[in-house]
């Protein structure tokens, strides 16, 4: 599968995604600059972590506005699978190719810990090399990742399946203490209503190697590489 | 020469009055006077007062600085340059340095220490090297003082604010809580980056005529007199001093490090340096005056925030993420390129000259014109007196009372200079970047380098109590624990960067615990063998006469052969014999236990250097025969407080079963004391004897003083039995039961 990489200004696990699509798994993957239109002919999108511009206004507020996003939003709309972490995550709610909203963590403070994070839909291109109630030990680093939506909208996201992942405990019950940023329904990761376009706030591409804390994130490249087109 | 610096309409008169308002002494004003010939220009004025500061000139420390080792066959790069460099192996080189920001920080702590992450950074990718790690050392006030929440909140803010957005992991740190840091709070900022070695880049000029190139942000008012602050002590204005420190960019200095480092690439810039500390003035004239050369700039060229800054304000501005250039003539369109991929500004402002002046024009005159080395290497020199006070401090400890092994053991834990530092380094990004194999919690951390077996190991270590009692002594401890703590993770120590925090160094008896710390400094590295590359001083740490006690802060960078080899600091397996090592006997002297059960003084025990040595070589070896399960250094509450700590595994909590003492007999200072370089090990059975060997061979105390065990309990001597659940809770809950404020 040939993987994109967008790199904006201030976009900071790039270089990790990369890394980990391209060095550990050996697959094909590049970076794609956020100034071009192009996507030279990739299958799959990443949107990766960073402070994109800053974030100085709204997270993803400007980096939805940047040239390579009209290529996105239109590579989506062909079905093309778009994966966005944290920034990523936030730079496709604010170009609406998902639902929803993130914000500021309940704590008011950046959080960086490892945490459990539960399946909720495995026939996903995401999340197919996994299984329903499969618990991810993942990373998250985060200021913003507090999901919001509508309830009536995310009750109609949670009958659809589109609720892909969940905070919860080592036991994988959902606790208030086993949220970390307070997200609604303990919401960690979701999709569009077509299932090609993907966010979460953990991050995959920082669970890669038993060495640096466990190789869970391989779970979700290894979907997106065998549901290729 | 040429034509003379002109006064600007509206400027103050320059005479000595003003000068003694820029923190020029007299005898300073009668000097430049003498060196230009002239009446400084008030500009001139401006610029000799930061560029004699305290802060940049280093004139109390400089002759005293010089006594520190700073070669060895790995040493790429001392002092004298943005940062030193030590080779790591495998063609890389890690550039590294640690600097203070104290003063900012006390008086707006968000953007204080945000700007000294930033500044620091700077340090490292003018080298030509990828910032991969920073750590930070940080003093606050008791946890009871009415300011310190707001002063820890905003530093730590300041620091993941900051770090977090740059995309360089915060992978460890210290913190500590004392009544002594009140008023004066210390923000010391660590940075390391890898370069390939050969592909270092320089702060000297080069070839008169070559091009100078502002690159970054554009220049604003913040930050003027800056560097000046940092050479004063405070008094109740200094909050008024607000508008001189600096405002922090991160996503322009994300853009800076990555347009810099592709810039370097083209082969294109001949010299870099960041403006830092005074700005524009600091890095025209050093990059110059280390070159040999002189610098002409025209100010009006410089990407301004606001169309009326005058010269004055130009040259003094500490705007953030700023960069200087000298380029190879003919290749400016090259660079331009790059920095305009980064939408960042890259702008010709002046030319590399051969004459050894630098002059400044500004609107067709010339506003400055001063012999460059008046600026940078002939600026005054002090051999300021030292002496020893008259008060000692007591040396005979007295306990009053003797409280019971588990209170005492449980009020250790509840420390906030015990306690786990979660809720601090939780709010920092450690795991970009990918290299994170330990990370904050741990004695070291340790990362790994991409494509390699090594891995580097980094540790930040302070004791001012120790350093308080004894000055040299203290220093020497520092070090030792710094290294100590490097080698439990199973790395060689290499490389030293320091920044040295005192008084003010006008008072003897500050200028003797600066010149003893130095001198520690000093016979510490030299028994390791490792070489004080880079480093800092921040002096006038006082607030209205009460002076911070001497605190040198130490980082020490380990080189790793190995990186699957590296050892942590919990217990693995029940069963597992427990074992000490150590140097020296322990001693209550400058102990946390001491602090909180209220015993002042005592003396600190003689520190052996060949033996510290030969337990770094012990612990290396150990480890990189795969002997060692886990390995903790003894630190804040002695023992007692280590083996609990070592029982805290995240994966596993396990328990451990030891006798510790004169059998049956143990006393608190077997428990709770310090200072005897000790470390707690986990061994297999099989190994223990192999173990002793490399230890008892080397003429140290080893001694297996119990076993691991799966009942997660911690068991010492039949007088203490607590459940391992209950101590952590307490450790870990510390901090945030405080900042709830609860209690």
């Amino acid at each position: 599968m040939k993987w994109g990489v967008v790199r904006f200004p201030g976009s900071l696990d790039d270089g990790d995604a990369l890394y980990a699509i391209a060095e550990v798994m050996g697959q094909d993957a590049r970076i794609l600059w956020h100034k071009d239109e192009s996507l030279g002919g990739v299958e799959c999108i990443l949107l990766p972590g960073g402070f994109s511009y800053g974030d100085y206004l709204r997270t993803g507020a400007i980096a939805r506005f940047s040239p390579i996003m009209k290529s996105v939003a239109k590579f989506a709309a062909d079905g093309g699978l778009v994966i966005g972490i944290c920034n990523g995550f936030q730079i496709l709610c604010e170009a609406h190719l998902i639902p929803g909203a993130l914000t500021r963590n309940r704590s008011l403070s950046f959080i960086c810990e490892r945490m459990w994070i539960r399946v909720e839909n495995a026939s996903t291109p995401f999340t197919r090399a996994t299984k329903r109630g499969d618990l991810l030990r993942l990373p998250i680093k985060h200021g913003e990742g507090l999901y919001v939506a509508p309830e009536d909208e995310l009750r109609q996201m949670e009958e659809r399946g589109q609720v892909i992942l969940r905070y919860v405990d080592a036991d994988g019950r959902e606790s208030d203490a086993a949220n970390p940023n307070g997200s609604m329904r303990a919401i960690a990761g979701v999709a569009n209503q077509r299932f090609n376009v993907f966010g979460l706030m953990p991050h995959p591409e920082h669970a890669v190697e038993p060495m640096l804390g466990g190789v869970d994130g391989l779970k979700i490249f290894q979907s997106i590489a065998g549901s290729a087109r | 020469m040429s034509e003379r610096p002109v006064s600007l309409p509206g400027e103050p008169k320059v005479d000595l009055e003003q000068a003694r308002a820029h923190g020029l002494a007299p005898d300073e004003y009668r000097k430049i006077e003498q060196i230009i010939g002239r009446t400084p220009t008030y500009t001139e004025l401006g610029v000799f007062s930061v560029m004699w500061s305290e802060h940049c000139s280093y004139k109390s420390s400089r002759r005293h600085l010089r006594k520190l080792p700073s070669k060895s066959e790995l040493v790429v790069q001392g002092p004298g340059e943005n940062a030193g460099a030590i080779d790591v192996g495998d063609g890389w080189a890690a550039v590294f340095k640690i600097e203070s920001h104290n003063h900012p920080s006390f008086v707006e702590p968000y953007q204080g220490a945000a700007t000294g992450v930033g500044g620091i950074l700077r340090d490292i990718f003018t080298m030509g090297a990828r910032p991969v790690a920073s750590m930070n050392s940080l003093k606050f006030g008791s946890f009871e003082h009415p300011r310190t929440r707001y002063l820890l909140g905003g530093v730590v803010g300041g620091i993941g604010g900051y770090g977090n957005c740059v995309g360089v992991p915060t992978v460890a740190g210290e913190v500590m809580f004392d009544a002594a840091y009140n008023a004066n709070i210390l923000v010391n900022a660590f940075c390391l980056g890898l370069v390939r070695k050969g592909e270092m880049m320089s702060a000297k000029a080069r070839g008169p005529g070559n091009p100078v190139l502002y690159v970054g942000s554009a220049t604003g008012r913040d930050g003027i007199h800056g560097a000046s602050m940092a050479s004063a002590e405070f008094d109740k204005q200094s909050e008024a001093k607000r508008p001189a420190v600096q405002v922090g960019d991160p996503f322009t200095e994300k853009l800076l490090i990555e347009a810099c480092l592709e810039a370097g690439k083209t082969g294109a810039i001949v010299a870099i340096q960041d403006m830092g500390a005074a700005g524009l003035t600091s890095s025209s004239s050093e990059m110059a005056s280390h070159g040999g050369l002189g610098i002409e700039i025209d100010l009006d060229k410089v990407p301004l925030r606001e169309a009326r800054l005058t010269p004055y304000e130009i040259l003094l501005s500490e705007s953030q993420e700023r960069m200087l250039i000298v380029a190879e003539r003919g290749r400016e369109a090259e660079l331009k390129t790059v920095f305009d991929k980064w939408d960042l500004h890259a702008v010709v402002i002046g030319h590399v000259t051969e004459d050894k002046r630098w002059r400044m024009r500004w609107r067709g005159q010339i506003v400055a014109d001063i012999p460059i080395g008046a600026l940078a290497d002939d600026a005054p020199l002090y051999d300021r007196p030292a002496a020893e006070p008259e008060a000692q401090p007591q040396t005979k400890i007295s306990i009053t009372e003797k409280p019971g092994t588990a209170k005492a053991l449980r009020a250790l834990l509840d420390s906030p200079n015990i306690a786990s530092k979660k809720w601090v380094y939780r709010q920092y990004d450690s795991i970009v970047q990918s290299n994170t194999v330990l990370g904050p919690g741990s004695d070291a951390a340790v990362l790994r380098i991409k494509n390699s077996r090594r891995a580097i190991a980094l540790k930040v270590d302070s004791n001012p109590r120790a350093c308080a009692l004894d000055p040299y002594l203290g220093a020497v401890g520092t070090v030792c624990e710094a290294a100590r703590n490097v080698a439990c993770a199973g790395a060689r120590p290499v490389g030293i960067t320091n920044c040295l925090n005192y008084g003010n160094p006008e008072r003897p008896e500050v200028m003797w615990q600066f010149v003893r710390g130095v001198e520690g400094l000093r016979d510490a590295s030299i028994a390791f063998g490792a070489p004080v590359v880079s480093g800092n001083v921040s002096f006038y740490n006082e607030t209205e006469g009460h002076p911070i006690p001497p605190t040198p802060t130490i980082a020490v960078l380990g080189v790793m052969i190995d990186v699957s080899k590296h050892v942590t600091q919990f217990f693995k397996n029940a069963g597992d014999a427990i074992a000490i090592v150590r140097t020296a006997t322990p001693s209550l002297a400058a102990s946390e236990y001491a602090a909180i059960f209220g015993i002042d003084g005592g003396r600190l025990g003689a520190i052996d250097l060949a033996r510290e040595a030969a337990l770094i070589e012990g612990l290396v070896e150990g480890a990189e025969q795969g002997l060692i399960r886990s390995a903790h250094d003894v630190a804040e509450g002695g023992l007692a407080v280590a083996l609990a700590e070592a029982c805290f595994n995240p994966r596993a909590i396990l328990g451990a079963e030891v006798e510790l003492g004169r059998a049956g007999n143990a006393a608190a200072v077997d428990f709770f004391g310090e200072g005897a370089s000790t470390v707690v090990l986990s061994i297999a059975e099989r190994d223990a004897a192999r173990v002793e060997s490399l230890f008892a061979g080397r003429g140290l105390e080893f001694a297996v003083i119990g076993r691991v065990i799966a009942d997660p309990r911690l068991k010492i001597s039949g007088t203490l039995d607590e459940g391992i659940a209950e101590l952590q809770r307490i450790y870990e809950d510390a901090i945030p039961r405080r900042l709830r404020g609860s209690d």
